[in-house]
């Protein structure tokens, strides 16, 4: 294993100290338990939105929070659900009367301890639950879909409805719109490496990928020898339109999510060709964004999220942010 | 009869069960880890290793403590520094326990019986998940309800051997099934030929505090 690293029992306190200190116009980093927080108290009356889960997905979700987006954010241990406490206490630190929003990705740890946090914290609250990965099959039978890079849209969407004054059941109302009109999947070209564990957490072949992956490195739909980028793009965007089953005259958000490892030319060439598969298919590209939001630590690979987008979702995604990781309009 | 001089559920009896179920895990964590990265993510292990070393430190905190605030800071520490699904679950498992009835007399075999029954009754309801769903739940469920028909039984020892086979029966029965909760679920048919992990430690936990008991 070759990382920046001192010792494994500080390695999230460290990096997260540093995002503090690199970050100090915006945010506050509270430790044990540990969140981070907006450097600005949030208004009165607007509602609070906090989102989190396990580390190693940076800058997903702490380098979202700031003005247009997220109030809170509460990592836990690389790939593991934060603690209820860390809920608890960032929810009691940035409610200011309106209520909080919890924004979960669909993994059973985060479900649980969020479930936790929420029935200990006093204050009113509610949650969403992201699972906009189509790689796995949602049935009654399963756990459902993995929530995964569509989260980020989300986070930003309602972020701006909270900023312009929704009130807890919209911003709920929303997010569930954004995550039910978006679809992911993702592939991996090499694994990832948990530092806790020093080694990768899947063997692939050098000729091979992993089609479907989750972001922890979980296997996906099926193992296949690599194919030029066009044939995997075409691949992706058939199980994602298969799913989203958009319309001809619909406005589109394409968003080319990077794994870590993967470098932005790459990530740009991805996005033309998924630009020209989806113009030959007659459907719309109004939204962009590409670059590493939801990352499976040093992961190579990259995953395509299409969200289908209306007047509102537009005029939101649109709205001023101002956060570490997402900045524009402000 | 069970004699007396046994300790079921002191708070010294949870120190020493925690440190045996620690050397236990670590000496088979390896096989615990590969398990979890075929159908997981491989962060189980480093889960149950942080919360049994969190849980073992306690031993200073805790040891003159009453069972039930001993059994509360357990259950918080275990609640607030391991994360993930074993963090809630174990939690969820100790802070029930802290919550049973008369817990400042001695607790006898029966009544250690209910305390983990009504444990595991409480991280069935958290986790949502039940028998067949390839979870640590495939093991301790029905480990529950043996306990559950032992409680009235004198002769402890012949049914903790009982507990200790079905431990592990169910344990291995997971191999099999397609999982339709946790991290697994996600799978379909290619978490088929792999046992939990969940269900693996959960059974080495098992296997050695029954076995601890029995040897005592």
């Amino acid at each position: 294993m070759k990382k920046f690293i001192n010792n494994n029992d500080d390695f999230l306190k460290e990096s997260l100290t540093g995002f503090g200190k690199a970050h100090s116009d915006i945010i506050n980093i509270n430790l044990d338990p540990s969140f981070v927080s907006r450097k600005n108290k949030t208004k009165d009356g607007k509602v609070s939105l906090i989102s989190g889960g396990g580390s190693g997905h940076e800058p997903m979700h702490g380098g979202f929070v700031g003005h247009g987006m997220l109030d809170a954010a509460c990592p836990g241990f690389v790939f593991s659900a934060p603690t209820p406490d860390q809920m608890q206490a960032a929810a009691e630190h940035v409610d200011s009367g309106a209520g909080v929003l919890f924004i979960v990705k669909n993994y059973s740890g985060d479900i649980m301890n969020f479930e936790m946090g929420a029935e200990m914290y006093s204050g009113k609250n509610d949650s969403i639950i992201t699972n906009d990965d189509v790689a796995v099959e949602d049935s009654t039978f399963t756990t459902g879909r993995r929530g995964v890079a569509a989260t980020v849209l989300v986070e930003k969407i309602v972020g701006s409805l909270a900023e312009h004054s929704g009130s807890l059941e919209e911003c709920k109302k929303l997010g569930e719109k954004v995550n039910k009109n978006a679809g992911t999947m993702g592939v991996a070209f090499t694994s990832c490496t948990v530092p806790a564990a020093g080694k990768p957490t899947f063997d692939i072949g050098d000729d091979e990928m992993e089609f479907g992956v989750g972001i922890h490195g979980e296997p996906g739909r099926k193992r296949e020898k690599i194919q030029p980028s066009k044939t995997i793009v075409g691949n992706i965007l058939e199980a994602i339109l298969d799913n989203l089953k958009p319309e001809k005259n619909e406005k589109n958000l394409l968003f080319v999510n990077g794994m870590g490892g993967t470098p932005l030319t790459e990530l740009y060439l991805v996005y033309e060709d998924a630009c020209q598969i989806l113009q030959s298919k007659g459907i719309e590209v109004t939204k962009s964004l590409v670059g590493n939001y939801c990352t499976s630590l040093e992961m190579q690979g990259a995953s395509i999220t299409l969200l289908k987008c209306d007047d509102e979702i537009l005029k939101h995604w649109d709205a001023p942010v101002h956060t570490a990781a997402m900045r524009w309009g402000m | 009869m069970i004699k007396k001089e046994i300790e079921f559920m002191s708070v010294s009896f949870l120190i020493s069960q925690a440190k045996s179920v620690q050397k236990v895990i670590d000496e088979n964590s390896a096989e615990i880890e590969i398990l979890d990265q075929k159908i997981g993510d491989g962060d189980h292990i480093f889960n149950i290793q942080r919360g049994l070393k969190l849980v073992v430190e306690l031993e200073d905190a805790i040891k003159d403590l009453p069972l039930a605030k001993a059994l509360n800071m357990i259950a918080m520490k275990v609640l607030s520094g391991i994360g993930g699904s074993s963090g809630a679950l174990f939690g969820t498992f100790f802070m029930t326990m802290a919550k049973s009835s008369d817990l400042d007399k001695d607790v006898d075999f029966n009544k250690a019986c209910e305390m983990i029954i009504s444990g595991i009754k409480a991280m069935k309801e958290r986790g949502k998940a039940d028998v067949g769903e390839k979870t640590m739940m495939d093991v301790l469920l029905p480990v529950s309800e043996k306990l559950n028909e032992l409680k009235n039984e004198s002769e402890f020892k012949t049914g903790l051997n009982e507990v200790i086979k079905i431990a592990e029966e169910r344990m291995l029965s997971t191999k099999d099934m397609l999982a339709t909760k946790g991290r697994a679920s996600f799978l379909g048919e290619r978490a088929k030929g792999h046992i939990d992990p969940g269900a693996r430690s959960s059974q080495l936990i098992i296997d050695t505090i029954c076995k601890s008991v029995i040897n005592n």
